[in-house]
């Protein structure tokens, strides 16, 4: 029988697990009053759902409709002027949510305030671009790298991956060696869909290396003439590619993916 | 879609036809002063920028991704490829947030080396940005000259590690090796020779030049408002009037401990960034010869003693069984660090370079982000680039100093 590995998180996993280790957790600190965080938390106190301190810096658990206004608060009254970051961690399979996060830096008081709050699938949020131009970047590559909608944002478009592509490359859904879509990018955008038979998979990776060439590559270790033939007699093997997923990201139901199979 | 004939000739890269007599030209992303692969579409009037779009992604190859699926030792390397003119301070900024993490402090001595190493290394991309600066602006000495002192630099990070660009240098928990023999000479006659050479060569060829003058004052201007909303920081920050370096304001390694400078410009222009280019150096080898003595009086272990996360020397790993044991779960499975998310931010020569990472207790990290400082930088340009001239786009890049690895990660 073949393994069973989840489609909701294909990424790398321990192949050692004990089932009685439970991970032990970095310590959370409670905020001390009279401390500048104190007065943050304070202000932030209509918004904030939970705060504690997490390795030396603020973190606060918001709603995701409040985003804006929970930090146009902190601009505004705690004087955090700079967004040093913003992006998002996929909790997809878990928990059917994405959580965003914002990481903002008081220059005065050298302080820095996370804040963090969780996303619906499918969901939209708003985005802090009027309050910090910084945003404008970080949340075009949030959107390019999860698909995750901003309302309002000036212009909303892929940012690192190409305008044409398909799915959301740091989904854990997203395979590390990309899927049936992107191992045929090249080859559908220069010659069309219908040359994948012609080129076939075992032409289609520009890096690829045939063991027996001696006209193009040279052997390390061993010199033979150009030319010659050191297959002796073995057939050549054609390399094997590693299963991709077949995930319909645009949800058209119906839609083959994957022609050849 | 252009209609190529005799008269109208067709150019891949430019556009004349349009309603409101505007250019649209697409600089990069092959262009010597795209400092990589920068896409910069400008649309002009005259040679005026009326719009710039900075598109990036030409050197994307996914090292966030890469970052879920390897363990954290493994991952190391990859930072390298981020800023890789000076790949130490993405090597120490990664390490530093695994150890933020796991919660362990280098020992002293592996401090003193990091210290030293990031403190080359920053003296070695101000050099390559001097280089490079000055030869998009015009000036073709001054390149050769700064080349030759990064050359002596990358000399010490190869007698160090044994790599010129991609060093690798640090360990998670500490340094892998101790300073060789004679290194920390080197090192001090080097200062020297950078602190005579910038100031009787490259100052003395540049500051008062009056064609470098008139090429980059009041080019480039950021007002300190726009440089904190952007999320400038380094040297755009400082250049904009903002006294601000993380290596003061929230010190990590030994930066507590040692005494210098953080130059602040009000210019807000390329000039003004490039005077702090300048004293940046001369306050890095200061920082770099108050070193030697710590390093002299510093305990020679370094690696940190954690070993649920860092393996043992290697002669506890020959003669222990129990060292052996755990190097191999730890080479083999990878350290599983806390639960736990964590933003570590540190000065790199471009700016803020940071790395969140959220734990799940699993020798994977379930996410990882990297806050590189080049991106916001360019992000910038999209704004400070309008109602500029089309000759002083490339100074404006230039003093921005990007980097693409970052930039696209």
């Amino acid at each position: 029988m073949r393994k069973y590995t989840p489609k909701d998180n294909v990424q790398a996993k321990s192949y050692y697990t004990d089932r009685y280790w439970v991970a032990p957790r970095v310590p959370r600190e409670a905020v001390e009053a009279g401390t500048h965080f104190a007065d943050v938390v304070e202000a932030m106190k209509a918004f904030a759902k939970e705060s504690y301190i997490e390795v030396g810096q603020l973190v606060i658990h918001i709603d995701a409709a409040e985003n804006f206004d929970a930090i146009k608060t902190l601009k505004e009254q705690c004087g955090y002027s700079q967004c040093s970051e913003q992006s998002a961690v996929d909790y997809l399979a878990k928990d059917g949510e994405f959580e965003l996060f914002w990481q903002l830096l008081n220059i005065k008081e050298a302080k820095r305030v996370r804040i963090v709050c969780r996303l619906k699938e499918g969901e939209a949020i708003e985005s802090i671009v009027p309050l910090f131009n910084s945003a404008n970047f970080a949340e075009r590559e949030m959107f390019d790298m999860f698909g995750i909608k901003v309302n309002n944002h000036p212009f909303l478009k892929r940012i690192l991956m190409p305008d044409d592509w398909e799915g959301h490359p740091l989904l854990k859904t997203y395979p590390l060696h990309g899927d049936e879509f992107a191992s045929w990018y090249e080859v559908d955008k220069i010659f069309g869909k219908e040359y994948r038979d012609i080129i076939g998979p075992e032409n289609r990776d520009p890096a690829r290396i045939d063991r027996y060439d001696t006209k193009r590559f040279s052997r390390v270790g061993y010199e033979v003439p150009f030319g010659a033939d050191i297959s002796e007699g073995e057939k050549e093997q054609p390399i094997e590619y590693s299963e991709t997923l077949l995930v319909d990201y645009n949800k058209k139901a119906g839609k083959q993916l994957d022609q050849r199979k | 879609m252009q209609q190529p004939n005799k008269l109208t000739p067709f150019f891949e890269n430019l556009n004349f036809e349009r309603d409101d007599n505007t250019m649209v030209i697409n600089f990069g992303p092959q262009h010597p002063s795209a400092h990589g692969q920068l896409r910069l579409v400008l649309e002009l009037d005259g040679e005026q920028v009326v719009k710039a779009y900075p598109d990036i992604g030409y050197l994307h190859r996914g090292i966030e991704k890469m970052a879920e699926n390897m363990t954290y030792n493994e991952f190391l390397p990859t930072t390298d490829r981020l800023d890789y003119i000076a790949s130490t301070s993405n090597n120490y900024a990664y390490a530093l947030a695994v150890e933020k993490l796991l919660g362990i402090e280098a020992p002293r001595r592996a401090q003193v080396i990091r210290t030293m190493l990031l403190e080359v290394n920053r003296v070695i991309s101000h050099l390559f940005f001097i280089a490079t600066h000055a030869l998009d602006v015009g000036a073709m000495s001054v390149f050769l000259y700064a080349f030759r002192e990064r050359e002596f630099g990358m000399d010490l990070m190869e007698d160090y590690c044994g790599a010129r660009l991609t060093h690798s240098a640090v360990r998670i928990g500490g340094v892998p090796l101790d300073l060789p023999e004679g290194w920390v000479e080197n090192m001090v006659a080097w200062c020297d020779k950078v602190d005579k050479e910038v100031k009787n060569t490259y100052e003395a060829l540049l500051t008062e030049n009056r064609i470098w003058r008139m090429r980059l004052e009041d080019v480039g201007v950021i007002s300190a408002e726009d440089a904190l909303n952007w999320g400038c920081t380094g040297i755009m920050l400082r250049g904009s009037g903002v006294e601000y370096d993380i290596r003061k304001e929230e010190p990590y390694e030994l930066y507590s401990e040692l005494d210098f400078d953080v130059p602040v410009s009000d210019r807000c222009d390329s000039y003004g960034r490039y005077r702090l280019y300048m004293e940046e150096i001369h306050q890095s080898t200061r920082i770099l010869r108050q070193l030697v003595q710590m390093y002299k009086e510093s305990d020679p272990q370094l690696m940190a003693h954690a070993p649920q996360y860092i393996s043992a020397t290697k002669e506890e790993i020959m003669t222990q069984n129990y060292a052996l044991m755990q190097h191999f779960v730890l080479v083999t499975q990878g350290m599983r660090p806390p639960k736990g998310e964590v933003y570590v931010p540190t000065e790199s020569p471009k700016g803020e370079l940071g790395f969140y990472i959220k734990s799940e207790g699993e020798p994977y990290a379930y996410r990882l982000k990297c806050r590189a400082p080049s991106f916001f930088h360019t992000g910038l340009l999209q704004d400070i680039l309008v109602g500029t001239y089309i000759a002083d786009v490339v100074t404006i890049i230039g003093s921005t100093n990007i980097v693409f690895g970052e930039v696209d990660r």
